[in-house]
């Protein structure tokens, strides 16, 4: 319950940081909010040969507006976004869903480069970034590459991040005018990983929903989209028969696993109605908006 | 071992100078080297709460922090809230609710309750809890914390107590 023995290197400059990630040749890891490395270090389920330090990196800490966007700097802390203005604005499901990360004192500490790039299948952000169709900007000492958040995930834990890349910023769409939206997660405790979690925007058009997008966390290997359910959304009236649907294609296309926490079948069973609730309130919010 | 960090770091008021093994947690540093047994260690893993620790003012988990990240920077442990003479406002409604039995939990419940009173004064009986929630009791004494969180947040709106550190 002690880290193995590493090097401590405190950097100041992505620069720095990307170069002492390639000097490490892939046995170098990030330092950022720590909230997840330092419980693997403790379990020594990671044992790299040095810590590098980017939490005084000046400049990696910003919300900013870039015209139909909100770009995010990697080690911005959960606390800056759940109390960010133009995150509540912009991206108002962003702000409910950062009230379901962790508790305060993680909150305090804890980055949204740090949480994308740990990639826990049962984690807010992932998801998020994949709902939000977020581009994330990866740095390393050749050059930079931005790849999208459903490129970016590639299993539990697994990422596309190069042993020598690191996640900087970012980029995220604000949400259409008129858009409803809605999170819903079931977890044992509050503030603890969900059993189920279901995201979702849309926007109302007559009596159709459109631009639906819905994003679900805790029933498979990562984050996912739930695109049929998306496109059945949009097909046609949005009546009773179509939420249900919708939710009954989302309980097939999911793959959860039995835990200690819950078994398969509660959460396939738990997505579906977490799912019908989220749909239901996001249609209200979007008709609400539609006559604001 | 791997080459020791050099830090400057203020805990409760006072400024210490250490050379540090890196992989050394704060929590560590404060107990074993530094002799404030005050933050309790329970997980290890960010888990229990029991070594919530304030680091420039904010809540953290003192084991999820390494000391060599802190140069520069100020704790503030249970020792330095108050004293059994002049006990912070906190510390003293846990004192009036018997909000604690064996008494593991409570350095993290004082430190995570005032980082929450801080940030939300006006935190309703619904986020006090919601605030408390990742700070495990092994006495399973829930409600008597609840209770005395909700009478130190009344106490601190009515202005009536020095203000949270």
């Amino acid at each position: 319950m002690k880290p193995p023995v590493f090097d401590y290197l405190s950097v100041a400059s992505v620069e720095a940081a990307t170069a002492a990630l390639a000097a490490a040749a892939g046995d170098g890891k990030l330092l950022a909010g720590g909230q997840s490395l330092m419980p693997m270090l403790n379990f020594r389920l990671l044992r790299p040969s040095v810590l590098i330090d980017i939490n005084r990196i000046p400049d990696l800490a910003y919300v900013k507006e870039q015209s139909d966007r909100i770009r995010i700097g990697a080690l911005t802390r959960h606390r800056t976004l759940e109390g960010s203005d133009l995150v509540a604005k912009h991206l108002p499901v962003l702000r409910e869903a950062m009230g379901h990360v962790a508790h305060l004192a993680i909150r305090n500490r804890g980055t949204i480069g740090g949480s994308l790039s740990h990639a826990d299948p049962a984690a807010e952000l992932p998801m998020m970034s994949m709902l939000l169709d977020a581009d994330l900007e990866l740095a390393s000492a050749q050059g930079s590459r931005t790849l999208s958040a459903a490129e970016f995930f590639l299993g539990a834990l697994t990422t596309n991040l190069a042993d020598d890349e690191m996640l900087v910023s970012v980029s995220i769409p604000k949400l259409p005018s008129g858009c409803g939206w809605a999170f819903e997660e079931v977890a044992r405790r509050s503030g603890d990983f969900a059993l189920a979690c279901v995201a979702i925007t849309l926007n109302r058009d007559g009596d159709h929903v459109s631009n639906a997008r819905i994003g679900m966390m805790g029933v498979g290997e990562t984050p996912m989209r739930a695109t049929e359910a998306e496109a059945l959304l949009i097909s046609g009236p949005l009546d009773d028969r179509l939420v249900l649907a919708a939710v009954s294609s989302i309980r097939t296309a999911v793959d959860p696993n039995t835990d200690l926490h819950a078994s398969a079948d509660y959460r396939r069973h738990l997505v579906g109605v977490l799912a019908e609730r989220a749909i239901r309130k996001a249609w209200a919010r979007a008709t609400e908006a539609s006559r604001g | 071992m791997a080459k020791p960090v050099s830090i400057f770091i203020k805990v409760n008021g006072r400024t210490y100078q250490h050379a540090v093994e890196p992989r050394l947690l704060l929590s560590d540093f404060l107990r074993i080297e530094l002799g404030l047994t005050g933050t309790h260690v329970g997980c290890e893993h960010g888990v229990c709460g029991a070594c919530t620790i304030f680091v420039n003012g904010d809540s953290a988990r003192s084991c999820l922090l390494l000391a060599a990240q802190l140069d520069g920077m100020e704790v503030t442990t249970v020792e330095g809230l108050g004293t059994s003479a002049a006990m912070h406002p906190v510390q003293k409604a846990f004192h009036e609710h018997h909000a604690l039995q064996c008494g593991f939990c409570t350095p993290g419940m004082l430190m995570t309750a005032i980082d929450l009173l801080r940030k939300s004064p006006h935190a309703s009986d619904e986020e006090i809890r919601e605030g408390l929630s990742g700070n495990l009791c092994r006495c399973t004494g829930y409600e008597n914390i609840v209770r005395a969180v909700r009478a130190a947040a009344d106490a601190l709106k009515d202005g009536n107590t020095e203000s949270a550190t």
